[in-house]
Parts: structure tokens; C-alpha cells; sequence
């Protein structure tokens, strides 16, 4: 039997139950965005006018690649918690709320994965 | 106050055009004829505005992130440095932007 009491159980958690974790997860990925999209600037602008052949062939390099693989992570786990704050703080209604924080889900997932499944098929040299 | 509405329209402007990247990696992976057809669509000028769009809206999103994690530490909330860092962010998004779209144009010719 547990002896803590239940006010050591809600601490710092709030009322959603899982405390600051968004608010720090935002900020972490942010630090990690901030450097990752400055490589995605820098790449695509070297990359400009570059046949497919020659994209084909950077992308087997991991220090292209990884980075990228990095954004895909940082960036939609970064844009899932932004649009998931505006729909909190603009979507009332509670089903049309959970359904657009579902889809929200969804679509940073898809985003996600489509991202990775690019990058390493390119990377394996498919 | 502006500003900070602006860091939400520019953030969910940059969810949406995560599409773009997305679509830009699948022509890659899927081949030469797909990624040549992405790359003329990316080439008209509606094209161009979108994507010079969405450079502007990733370094305003940049440096407006920034901006809140120098307020995170509790510091810049007197109204000189805030003012100061709201039109910090403005101008050096239209410079950093800029600066881009000149290195593009060395790069690819446009």
C-alpha cells in the first residue's frame, strides 16, 4: 500500500496529468529546430538546380541524411504540441476539440513518417 | 502583442507547409520523371511566392522562438527590449530572407 497521500500524486502534474512535459518538450525541440532547419535551409539552397541523380547521391551521405531524419522527429513533434495549444485555445466545442487534436496527431504521424520513409529510401540507394 | 499572434500564424503556416517538404522528399525518393515534375511546379511564380512565403515565415518563426526562450529565462520584459526584440525580429526576418533567396539565386539561378 502506498503511503503517499494524494496531493503528493497530483504535484506539479495540473490538472492534464502529465504536468510540464509539452511546455519543456516545446522548448527542447525548438533548441533542436532552430540548428536542424538551418541545415535544411542551407541544403536546399546548395541543392538548388541539382539533377536527381546528384540529390540521389547526397542523400547516401549520413550527414545528410541523419540530420534530415532528425528534423522529420524535432519538427512534427515541435508542430504536433504548437497546433495542439492553438486548438486548445480555440476549438470549444468538446468533440469537434478531440477530433481535431486527433487529426492533428494524425497528420504530424503522416508528416513524420513520410519524411523518414523518404529519406532512408534514398539514403539505402533505392 | 501583434508579435505574438504573428509567432501562431507563421508556426501554423509552417505545419501546413511541412506538405511541401514532404512532397519534395517523396519525388525524390520516387524518381527522376516525379521529381522533375515536383521541381516545375516549385519553379512557376506561384510557386516561387509560396516558397519565398514560407522561408519568411521559417525565420520569423526562428527568431521569434528565440525571442521566447530569452523570455523563458525571465529576462527582456521590460518594454524597451521588448519593443527592441519585436522589431529585432521583424527586420532581421526580412534580412535573413533576403540573404537567403540571394545565395538561392547564386546557387540555381533563381
Amino acid at each position: 500500500m502506498s503511503m503517499r497521500t494524494p496531493l503528493k500524486t497530483a504535484r506539479s502534474l495540473g490538472s492534464a496529468k502529465d504536468g510540464a512535459d509539452h511546455f519543456w518538450m516545446q522548448r527542447v525541440t525548438a533548441v533542436a529546430n532552430l540548428f536542424l532547419a538551418l541545415f535544411l535551409v542551407w541544403l536546399l539552397v546548395t541543392l538548388l538546380g541539382a539533377d536527381h541523380a546528384t540529390i540521389k547521391q547526397k542523400l547516401t551521405n549520413p550527414l545528410i541524411a541523419i540530420p534530415l531524419l532528425a528534423l522529420a522527429i524535432s519538427g512534427t513533434v515541435h508542430m504536433r504540441i504548437g497546433m495542439q495549444t492553438i486548438i486548445e485555445d480555440y476549438v470549444h466545442g468538446e468533440g469537434l476539440k478531440v477530433v481535431a487534436l486527433m487529426l492533428n496527431t494524425f497528420f504530424a504521424i503522416l508528416i513524420a513518417l513520410a519524411c523518414i520513409f523518404s529519406v532512408l529510401k534514398l539514403s539505402f540507394g533505392a | 502583442m501583434v508579435m505574438s499572434i504573428v509567432h501562431r500564424i507563421t508556426g501554423a503556416a509552417l505545419y501546413f507547409g511541412s506538405l511541401l517538404l514532404v512532397w519534395w522528399l517523396i519525388a525524390a525518393a520516387t524518381g527522376p520523371d516525379y521529381y522533375n515534375y515536383v521541381l516545375s511546379w516549385f519553379a512557376t511564380w506561384p510557386g516561387k511566392v509560396i516558397l519565398l512565403g514560407y522561408t519568411w515565415a521559417l525565420m520569423h518563426h526562428m527568431l521569434g522562438g528565440l525571442r521566447h526562450l530569452i523570455w523563458d529565462t525571465g529576462a527582456g520584459y521590460d518594454l524597451r527590449t521588448v519593443d527592441l526584440l519585436s522589431w529585432g525580429t521583424l527586420a532581421g526576418s526580412l534580412i535573413l530572407t533576403a540573404l537567403i533567396w540571394m545565395a538561392a539565386a547564386g546557387f540555381g539561378g533563381g
